[in-house]
């Protein structure tokens, strides 16, 4: 994270105006709250003048907000450098592109769907393209670790992104015609690749399974906690016993290793 | 009042039940380390630094945040036990300490508040000698605040004292906190400058040094100063104050505490008047000649006033706002014995001194406003006139009990009223029970009816004065050990004027006549620049600085500004106060009284006191009150009664507020180049609004 200023004067409109539905929606928001509190509202509303604004908010939309809910401006300000779902800089007018780079999507491919974003966008997150449609940034997670890697565009989020359904997923966009919100590699929700992997056959069977399990009786206070034989058992292989010398019955191709203190030549 | 037992360091104490551990433990005696916790401001516990131990408790707790109440007996029914010296409460503070320091700048030697810093002094008390801190610090870009605060990004610490004074206590929330976490900045909306007339306490209320003050940038260290307590005489309040100085020179004004007066605020004003201590003085007398002023010895100007004096009995004298009681005592003798009553003050309007202390004085007291639950304004801006008097109704008013109206300019105040009207119509509606928050003053347990200073300052001010003391005493705003009709001045000099009778009287010239055509031939100004007089008046000027009254004036004789001598004022309460000597007068200038008792001597009527001693001597002879140093002395209710059954015919003209601009009402502050750079920033401020 990074310190987060307002976008600077030349790209600022000069002024900020919520069209009919969302400024009913606004009032309607603030009779959410008893009077004198309208100032909770505070969030709903900036996030719809963001919606609004294709994207980002503005100095201006941030003076509309504070005027409507009658707080000072310096407070919505803070509201909207604090969380950093509010943009402050203008965003791509087709897409802007979150990738998430918490730990699973990391491990599962996130760099690469970085890699592909800053090649066909901008090297820098928060930049816009060359034609003004397109940002990225890279974002904390969004709590789809389970179809990681994934990126959010608008409210949708595309799970399951390899580089190739990343440049689809970009084209789609460009095209306006982005692909179906969800799992890119077909699986339904959450479930595992490739389809149910248990409970194929019914559940009778397991069922019965689970019931005939002997009950041991419940750990008393007093008592340590017994260690399980399953706790024992250690998953990985017992390591092999050394070779009694692997090099003389398989030679290592391109004769005898150097002597390390040997000077280069 | 419910009490609460604890044992703290081992040490058992008795607290009310609704303190807080740090309250606890300082009235145990124990002292608890703090940066954001200030005991005027709301609750933040975002330092850490107050950690202390309670017994059975895994980890600290900030004893800011943490109630008395909120600690569990032991076992067996003991008081809650705390620690505020044990190995994990030093180890806390260590911890703490380093965190706060690791992204602390390593400047104190180029930092201003180096020395009288909370951090430089809370490291050395409980921090560690080393860092284990190898990486870059963070760096914050300056923000700009204004023409007083100057800001060190830096070296912030996030307490967000600031902020919350800002809003608090300013009653402008301009300030706040942008960002979050390490990123986290503090700042005004788009750096706009402040907007607030007590600006300048933020530098106090910051314990390190990001925010410092503009003008005293790089001047002085604290330790190489000499420090005087004074009494601030910018408006009526007489906040108390300590006057630093070098040498002879003024360097800065900072607040002492007073809790019934200012608290440990002081106005803008108040403290950045500094630099016009020091321009525009007049350091030498002045005779005019062929109508250019020349300068000239004391004794060529003594003897021109006495050419002048001589063979005529039509003078007069008028006081201006800084005037100390001393010199005005010492002019009224002097005139005595020249066979004159003129006199007058600038200020003092349609109060009347023989209608008795309680027709011109705050009687509820300003520390009484914490008490009131209705009060009514009339024909005054508290926020412009007395800011520091005005963030304490703003206290009174946040904590929901009082109620105010306004009848006068509408304003921003800081706190809501209720806007009743402009004029005098008003306030006839509102006796007559047309309003209601008429119901609202008459319900009222301890109600205040302020009336500004500009309402007697109105051609029919007496007759508006003896209608707001009529709704006053109509309403039930005199009772029984509660007196609430309250005279907000705005002159230092008032009060003590009138009390020692440098007042208009029966027999005597009004100031208009004073200062018309004919009626006078010499007129004796004491730092009177507010007032035009007349052509063909043969003025002496005995002031400080080069200002208007200057301007006018035929002889100038160099006087001390309130710095530079010792005298007594009376604050709008009637509260005695006595301002010290920090620094002595430029050049030839001398202490006022001292320059009137010379003067006598050339004129021939010799006034009898050769020493400060002796004219106070005779000063409380005549006004025993003022011998009573930080004390007020109750008005008599009875002469509300009676100035409410004068009545007179009243104009339907609105009220205006007697404070146009709020930094520019005295030749000092006129003649400050910081003061001028503050109005600038606040008529844009309102150009901008009206747009």
């Amino acid at each position: 994270m990074s310190v987060r200023r307002l976008a600077p004067k030349e790209v600022q409109p000069a002024s900020f105006e919520f069209t009919p539905e969302n400024l009913a929606w606004a009032k309607e928001q603030i009779t959410h709250y008893p009077p004198g509190r309208q100032a909770s509202a505070v969030i709903a509303i900036l996030w719809r003048a963001q919606e609004q604004q294709t994207g980002w908010v503005s100095e201006a939309a941030i003076r509309v907000v504070a005027d409507m809910l009658e707080m000072p401006y310096i407070r919505v300000l803070e509201v909207a450098t604090f969380y950093t779902q509010f943009q402050l800089q203008p965003v791509g007018k087709k897409a802007h592109i979150q990738v998430c780079g918490t730990t699973p999507c990391m491990l599962r491919g996130a760099g690469d769907l970085i890699e592909v974003c800053q090649h066909r966008i901008h090297h820098d997150p928060f930049h816009l393209s060359a034609d003004g449609d397109f940002s990225w940034e890279e974002v904390e997670c969004l709590g789809a670790c389970v179809n990681a890697p994934m990126a959010m565009i608008w409210s949708d989020t595309y799970e399951d992104l390899t580089k190739e359904s990343m440049n689809e997923l970009i084209d789609g966009f460009a095209a306006g015609t982005p692909p179906k919100p969800g799992s890119q590699i077909g699986r339904q929700f959450a479930a595992p690749e490739g389809g149910a992997r248990v409970m194929k056959s019914g559940g009778a069977a397991t069922y019965t399974k689970v019931l005939d399990m002997p009950k041991e009786p419940a750990l008393a206070d007093a008592e340590p906690k017994k260690q399980t034989e399953a706790a024992n058992v250690q998953e990985r292989p017992a390591p092999k016993p050394p070779a009694a010398d692997a090099t003389k019955t398989n030679p290592p191709k391109g004769g005898a290793p150097k002597d390390p203190k040997e000077p280069k030549k | 009042m419910a009490m609460t037992k604890l044992i703290i360091d081992g040490k058992e104490i008795e607290v009310p039940a609704e303190y807080t551990l740090l309250q606890a433990c300082e009235a145990a005696g124990a002292e608890i380390p703090r940066f954001c916790y200030h005991e005027r401001l709301s609750i933040a516990g975002n330092c850490r630094m107050c950690l202390v131990e309670v017994k059975g408790g895994p980890k600290p707790v900030a004893s800011c945040a943490w109630g008395v109440r909120d600690c569990r007996p032991g076992p067996k029914g003991e008081p809650p036990e705390i620690s505020t010296r044990s190995p994990m409460v030093r180890k806390a503070r260590e911890g703490v300490m380093e965190f706060l320091l690791i992204n602390h700048p390593l400047d104190c030697p180029i930092c201003d508040q180096g020395g009288e810093c909370d951090l430089q002094d809370q490291a050395m008390g409980y921090g560690v000698d080393t860092s284990r801190f190898a990486e870059n610090k963070r760096a914050v870009e300056d923000k700009y605040l204004g023409a007083l605060v100057k800001t060190s990004m830096n070296r912030c610490i996030q307490c967000t004292r600031c902020v919350r004074f800002a809003a608090e206590i300013c009653g402008v929330p301009e300030m706040g906190a942008t960002g979050r976490g390490e990123d986290m900045e503090i700042t005004s909306f788009l750096e706009t400058a402040l907007t607030s007339e007590l600006q300048g306490n933020l530098v106090d209320i910051c314990p390190v040094g990001a925010l410092t003050s503009k003008p005293y940038a790089f001047a002085a260290r604290p330790w190489e100063l000499g420090k005087t307590q004074s009494i601030d005489v910018m408006d009526a309040v007489g906040s108390a104050i300590r006057v630093d100085t070098r040498g002879r020179e003024v360097m800065r004004i900072l607040p002492r505490v007073n809790e019934a007066v200012n608290e440990e605020w002081i106005s803008d004003k108040t403290r950045h008047i500094v630099d016009g201590l020091r321009t525009q003085r007049l350091d030498r007398p002045y005779i005019r000649d062929n109508g250019k002023l020349r300068a000239a010895t004391w004794a060529e100007a003594f003897s021109a006033i006495a050419a002048k004096v001589a063979g005529t009995k039509k003078i007069g004298a008028i006081a201006g706002d800084l005037a100390a009681v001393e010199e005005m005592f010492a002019l009224k003798a002097l005139l005595a014995s020249m066979g004159s009553a003129n006199l007058a003050t600038q200020s003092a309007g349609a109060f009347d001194a023989a209608a008795g202390r309680a027709s011109y004085i705050f009687n509820p007291t300003i520390a009484g406003i914490e008490q009131a639950d209705a009060l009514l304004i009339v024909g005054s801006n508290p926020r412009k006139e007395a800011a520091v008097l005005n963030a304490r109704i703003r206290k009174a008013w946040r904590t929901g009990a009082l109620k105010v109206g306004l009848i006068g300019e509408k304003a921003d105040l800081t706190y809501r009223y209720d806007y009743l009207g402009a004029g005098t119509d008003s306030l006839a509606e509102l006796a007559a029970g047309k309003n209601a928050f008429a119901d609202v003053l008459k319900n009222a347990k301890h109600p205040i009816v302020l009336v500004g200073a500009a309402v007697a300052a109105r051609a029919d001010g007496a007759a508006v004065l003896a209608a707001a003391a009529k709704l006053a005493s109509d309403f039930g705003v005199i009772k029984d050990g509660w007196n609430g009709f309250a005279v907000l001045q705005t002159a230092a000099s008032t009060v003590g004027a009138l009390d020692i009778g440098f007042a208009p009287t029966s027999g005597s010239l009004s100031l208009a006549q004073m200062t018309s055509a004919g009626s006078l031939d010499v007129l004796f100004s004491l730092g009177a620049d507010d007032v035009k007089v007349a052509d063909g008046t043969f003025v002496v000027y005995i002031g400080t600085h080069g200002d208007r009254g200057a301007h006018r004036a035929d002889v100038i004789l160099p006087g001390a500004a309130y710095t530079e001598k010792s005298g007594i004022f009376v604050n709008t309460e009637g509260r005695v106060q006595m301002a010290e000597r920090a620094g002595f007068p430029p050049g030839d200038a001398r202490e006022d009284w001292a320059v009137i008792r010379a003067l006598s001597d050339v004129l021939g009527h010799k006034l009898p006191y050769d020493s400060l001693a002796a004219l106070r001597q005779a000063i409380f002879k005549a006004a025993p009150h003022l011998m009573r140093i930080d004390q007020i002395e109750a008005g008599d209710a009875g002469a509300i009664k009676t100035l409410a059954g004068k009545g007179g015919t009243v104009d339907k003209t609105p009220f205006k507020a007697s404070v146009e601009d709020f930094y520019l009402t005295n030749p000092i502050a006129r003649a400050s180049a910081i003061m001028a750079e503050c109005s600038r920033l606040a008529s844009g401020q309102m150009l901008t609004a009206a747009e």
